[in-house]
């Protein structure tokens, strides 16, 4: 679950020059892997935020035995309490979405401003900005997440902030690669030369500039914080309350059933993992859209 | 000379980076809220009981010192002692490590050739169906997370459709006595990493086949299936070479939801249990080792993306 897209600014790819960001997302929809992505993604944000309304009953409610996978008017049974299975599931996706929203937004947003300042600062400041990213990309992100859950209480906050520890380090290699490929030119050397600010040019100049890559990891960050939120709470670690429905906390319970009852793991399993197919293949559009290379889709 | 230079460097700074990775295991476990010694005790410890074992544990002591201490310890392989198990932590890592680099080893002698066979067949596919399949079927498999693609085949292959295999690992013997628990984990992790590695070569594969010295050997009559394996696919693998390293570091992070989710007893269970239990010792010891592997295994990633590129290996970088 990671890059497939090239790594954009680093090989190739070039980005598209200001303004033309409403022509990349319109360019990717036209290729048929991103509409396919945006429907299945669309159908799981759809089940997700209208579950809650249309449930038939309360998440908490005990309704049956333990682990029955058939109770009469029960679609799927219920869970190792006895609580419905199919009302947790539509109760337990809007926290996966938020928590991974969230991871996302503030990974970028820091990974961005990482590469926004290193990128443009041919000084110390870039090195020690570099070789801080490099201590943190010395663990795979679910460890780096691990270490940091074990130390403070797990909570929604401490997950989205280690989940976004991990993302800040990546994105801020690839973005600084955009924007050091950006601040080369000459429209950024006349702004220099018209004597801006160095943070004027940063958000005027530059970061209109590296849209392309950044949406792309956008994409692609935000395909990895489902995985990743979704992989916390299914290890019992995602900092919800114990009785929240959840689809990554609903594996976790649900694992030791497994063989009599599999619908509390198979209902979340699905909906995550097309939720992740969805994001990756926009990420993947986008990403083709960027670099040219469409030719793919048939062409 | 110049690789020399190179590999040198490049272990320096590996070992920078480790020794700064360091710093932030231990600083981070003095942000933890109470103190080891409570975690030790429980809650219900008595203030003389706690000081004893405190000082025992060098609490007192300022952090640099308590640094120091740990760290040599470390380095001369003193791991100190769970404060679960109360056993070395040194004993649970020796077994656990050695279960780990099994998956890790198999799941890589699996997925490189299967996905460099993979790769070279969806190139010479280009654009017909086949060709599309592979694309769109890595890229699916790509998107989903390990534990996604795990449960996934309990359900296919051990617990509902079929019962092939067993869904978890029995923990009363070794791992190496029940080699049928192996099967799924690792199919996981193939599935997995292979993605990337099929990628990448399909595309290296493309670019070699369209080449000038290809053509040449096409037009001077060579047979199809000799220009294919003895001029194409050895001037794919180096590119590739690098892919492929960086998928075997990715293997570092994957076992972690992968041992959780077979009871697999590796060090990525071991990792978890430690966060669960608050075994900041054991936990401090796991995280160095992956640390360790990861730098490691990038390291030579990075050295084989060098050897295997003429105009890096020629001196130039």
């Amino acid at each position: 679950m990671s890059a497939l897209v090239p790594p954009a600014g680093d090989g190739g790819v070039t980005a598209p020059v200001a303004g033309q960001t409403p022509g990349l997302l319109r360019r990717s929809l036209a290729t048929g892997r991103t509409r396919a992505g945006l429907a299945i993604t669309m159908l799981v944000v759809a089940v997700a935020v209208v579950g809650p309304f249309v449930a038939p009953g309360g998440e908490t409610a005990i309704v049956g035995p333990p682990n029955a996978s058939e109770v009469p008017g029960l679609l799927f049974g219920t869970d190792v309490t006895g609580r419905d299975v199919w009302t947790r599931f539509l109760h337990g996706g809007i926290s996966v979405l938020w928590l991974s929203a969230l991871c996302t937004l503030v990974g970028v947003g820091a990974g961005l401003l990482i590469a926004l300042l290193a990128g443009y600062s041919r000084t110390w400041v870039d090195e020690i900005l570099m070789r801080t990213t490099d201590v943190f990309l010395a663990f795979p992100a679910i460890v780096l997440a691990l270490l940091f859950l074990a130390i403070f209480q797990p909570s929604a906050w401490t997950v989205i902030l280690t989940v976004a520890l991990g993302h800040a380090p990546r994105v801020a290699r690839v973005m600084r690669s955009a924007v050091l490929d950006v601040a080369g030119r000459d429209y950024v050397r006349s702004a220099e030369s018209m004597g801006l600010r160095r943070w004027s040019i940063r958000l005027g100049d530059l970061l209109p500039n590296v849209t392309g890559p950044l949406m792309v990891e956008c994409g692609l960050r935000l395909t990895y914080s489902i995985g990743l939120v979704a992989g916390l709470g299914f290890l019992g670690l995602s900092g919800l309350a114990i009785d929240q429905a959840d689809w990554g906390l609903m594996i976790n319970e649900g694992r030791t059933a497994f063989t009599v009852q599999p619908w509390p793991v198979l209902l979340p399993v699905t909906a995550i993992g097309l939720l992740t197919v969805g994001t990756n293949l926009i990420a993947d559009g986008i990403a083709r859209a960027a670099a040219g290379t469409d030719r793919e889709v048939g062409e | 000379m110049a690789l020399g230079r190179l590999v040198g460097r490049r272990l320096a700074v590996g070992t920078v980076i480790l020794f700064v990775v360091s710093l932030l295991v231990f600083g981070a476990s003095l942000l933890l809220p109470g103190d080891a010694a409570r975690a030790v005790l429980g809650r219900s410890a008595s203030p003389d009981r706690l000081a004893v074992v405190r000082a025992q544990m060098h609490l007192d002591d300022p952090a640099p010192q308590r640094y120091l201490a740990w760290a040599s310890d470390l380095v001369t392989g003193d791991l100190g002692n769970s404060t679960v198990s109360q056993e070395p932590v040194i004993e649970l890592i020796a077994g656990r490590s050695g279960n780990s680099l099994l998956l890790m080893a198999i799941a890589a002698l699996v997925a490189t050739p299967l996905s460099l066979l993979l790769g070279s067949w969806s190139a010479l596919r280009r654009d017909q169906l086949a060709d599309h399949a592979t694309a769109l079927g890595t890229l699916v498999l790509a998107s989903l997370p390990e534990f996604v693609v795990g449960i996934a085949l309990i359900y296919v292959f051990a617990t509902g459709l079929l019962q092939w295999f067993p869904p978890v690992v029995s923990t009363t013997m070794p791992v190496l006595e029940q080699p049928s628990v192996l099967v799924l984990p690792v199919a996981t992790l193939v599935l997995a990493v292979a993605p990337y590695i099929t990628r990448m070569m399909r595309a290296t594969m493309l670019e070699v086949l369209d080449s000038d010295f290809v053509h040449q050997a096409r037009l001077n009559g060579i047979p199809e299936r000799s220009v294919l394996w003895r001029h194409a696919v050895p001037n794919a693998i180096g590119p590739v070479a690098q892919v492929i390293g960086l998928q075997l570091a990715y293997l570092a992070g994957g076992i972690v939801l992968v041992e959780f989710l077979f009871a697999y007893p590796g060090i990525g269970q071991g990792i978890v249990e430690a966060v669960n239990a608050r075994d900041i010792p054991t936990l401090q010891a796991l995280i160095m080792l992956i640390a360790a592997f990861y730098v490691l295994v990038n390291l030579l990633a990075d050295v084989v993306g060098v050897l295997t590129n003429p105009r890096l290996r020629t001196g130039v970088a």
